[in-house]
């Protein structure tokens, strides 16, 4: 095929259907009324003449797309991503740290202040363990001291009341005595005495 | 008649801008080849020169250059599985030159390169190749049996097995022309109702009115193309990556 012979300016579609080197497009060329089809009324991308030129430009634009995007640029941003990707995941594992390092911090001081409680607790009881000692120390002191203080009254009471009837009886043998005498005349302290213990005797 | 103004085929004509004829074959530097070289440089600019600071919290640029990026990773990776992640140069340099080149056709007097079918079925048959290559060459005959289910009944095998060859041989054609329709078709709607806009207002005052209506529907269908640039160069993706994983993983 020479049809490209006669394509001078065919930047210039105003020219008409002049050129007949179309051979086997000719007879459509002259019906059709396109008088600026560049290739004789041929409906462009059907005709054929063209695929040589589009193929061969396609092929060298892909295989040095293709190229591009191998060598350069799918590294480039899958480098990119990667470094990214990466860079979220160590910050990621510093954020775990720090919070981590956080939880022990209050941790820690939750655990002083529990220990700072209990001692406080600990003093208070203690305190106030000894103190009561104390009161009831001074309480059993004092019970003692009463204690032997109304021992002492009970004895004292008791031995007054001791010799008190002791002196009852040689009141009442003495009483008997005169009371006999100034009735019947003189009697001899025995016999009071024998009849003092008798008669209260009787009574008890 | 139609002028180069309304022509709605006009905009797919491929002019020479340098003449080179190599051994009898015709490769000169035309409108078409500029535009594969400026979606080329358009995307070494975004993709190499955005993410050149490589800095950890990224600027615009990075960042559409990597979402870009991740975008075709996690759709390989769920795709194909962590072994098509091999593919990676190609799926990615697939997807943004589909993409680059549909959205470059969006810009007014710019030429849509997949609006050819010639380029989107070079395109196609280079996945096709690739997954018929490498899957004999990974699995050997065991490749073979992407064409015969497991867990078929005996008696439907041959049935079965002729629909999934018939099912793989139209790949390459579905896949090429998915894209080129759509590219094509896209921009034929857009200059027609552009041409109705343009011949209407040379109607006078009734046509200045009766050329809102074209006026909306270019407006919404331009939104629609961007969407449709995105969306087929999505789906010309993620088969690609489903193809992968047939001769990553053949028997389903």
């Amino acid at each position: 095929m020479s049809w490209f012979i006669s394509q001078a300016n065919a930047q210039e579609p105003a020219v008409g259907p002049a050129e007949d080197g179309h051979a086997p497009m000719d007879t459509v060329g002259t019906t059709v009324a396109h008088e600026g089809g560049e290739h004789g009324g041929t409906f462009p991308p059907f005709d054929p003449s063209t695929f040589p030129s589009q193929l061969f430009w396609l092929a060298i634009v892909f295989i040095a797309l293709y190229v591009l995007m191998a060598k350069k640029v799918i590294p480039q941003i899958a480098g990119i991503l990667e470094a990214r990707a990466a860079k979220i995941a160590a910050d990621l594992v510093e954020a775990e740290k720090a919070k981590a390092d956080t939880d022990a911090a209050i941790a820690s001081y939750e655990a002083s202040l529990a220990a700072a409680r209990n001692k406080a607790n600990a003093i208070a009881h203690e305190t106030r363990s000894k103190v009561a000692h104390e009161i009831d120390g001074r309480r059993h002191a004092a019970e003692a001291q009463l204690a032997a203080k109304l021992t002492d009254t009970e004895k004292h009471i008791a031995d007054v009341k001791r010799i008190a009837l002791e002196h009852v009886s040689a009141i009442a043998t003495e009483t008997t005595e005169s009371v006999v005498e100034a009735l019947v005349g003189k009697v001899s302290r025995d016999e009071a005495a024998a009849a003092v213990a008798a008669v209260s005797a009787s009574k008890h | 008649m139609a002028d180069v103004r309304t022509d709605p085929i006009h905009q797919f004509g491929i002019q020479k801008l340098v003449d080179i004829n190599i051994d009898g074959y015709d490769v000169s530097f035309t409108n078409s080849s500029l535009f594969m070289v400026l979606v080329l440089a358009a995307i070494a600019l975004l993709l190499l020169w955005g993410s050149s600071s490589r800095a950890v919290v990224p600027g615009r640029a990075q960042t559409v250059a990597e979402l870009s990026y991740e975008f075709v990773a996690n759709t390989l990776r769920t795709t194909a599985g962590e072994s098509g992640m091999r593919f990676m140069p190609l799926v990615f340099s697939l997807f943004m030159f589909v993409l680059t080149a549909n959205i470059f056709g969006m810009v007014p007097y710019f030429f849509t390169v997949t609006s050819h079918i010639i380029v989107t079925a070079a395109l196609a048959l280079l996945v096709i190749f690739t997954v018929t290559i490498y899957g004999f060459y990974k699995n050997g005959t065991h490749f073979l049996k992407l064409f015969v289910p497991s867990g078929v009944p005996a008696a439907i095998v041959p049935l079965v097995t002729m629909i999934e060859i018939i099912s793989f041989l139209s790949r390459p054609l579905s896949l090429s022309v998915r894209l080129f329709a759509n590219m094509l078709a896209g921009h034929i709607t857009l200059k027609v109702f552009a041409g109705f806009v343009v011949t209407l207002t040379g109607l006078g005052a009734f046509g200045f009115l009766g050329a809102l209506l074209p006026l909306i529907m270019v407006v919404a269908l331009t939104a629609l193309e961007f969407l449709v640039s995105f969306l087929q160069a999505y789906v010309f993706t993620i088969l690609t990556c489903m193809y992968l994983n047939d001769a990553l993983h053949p028997g389903h």
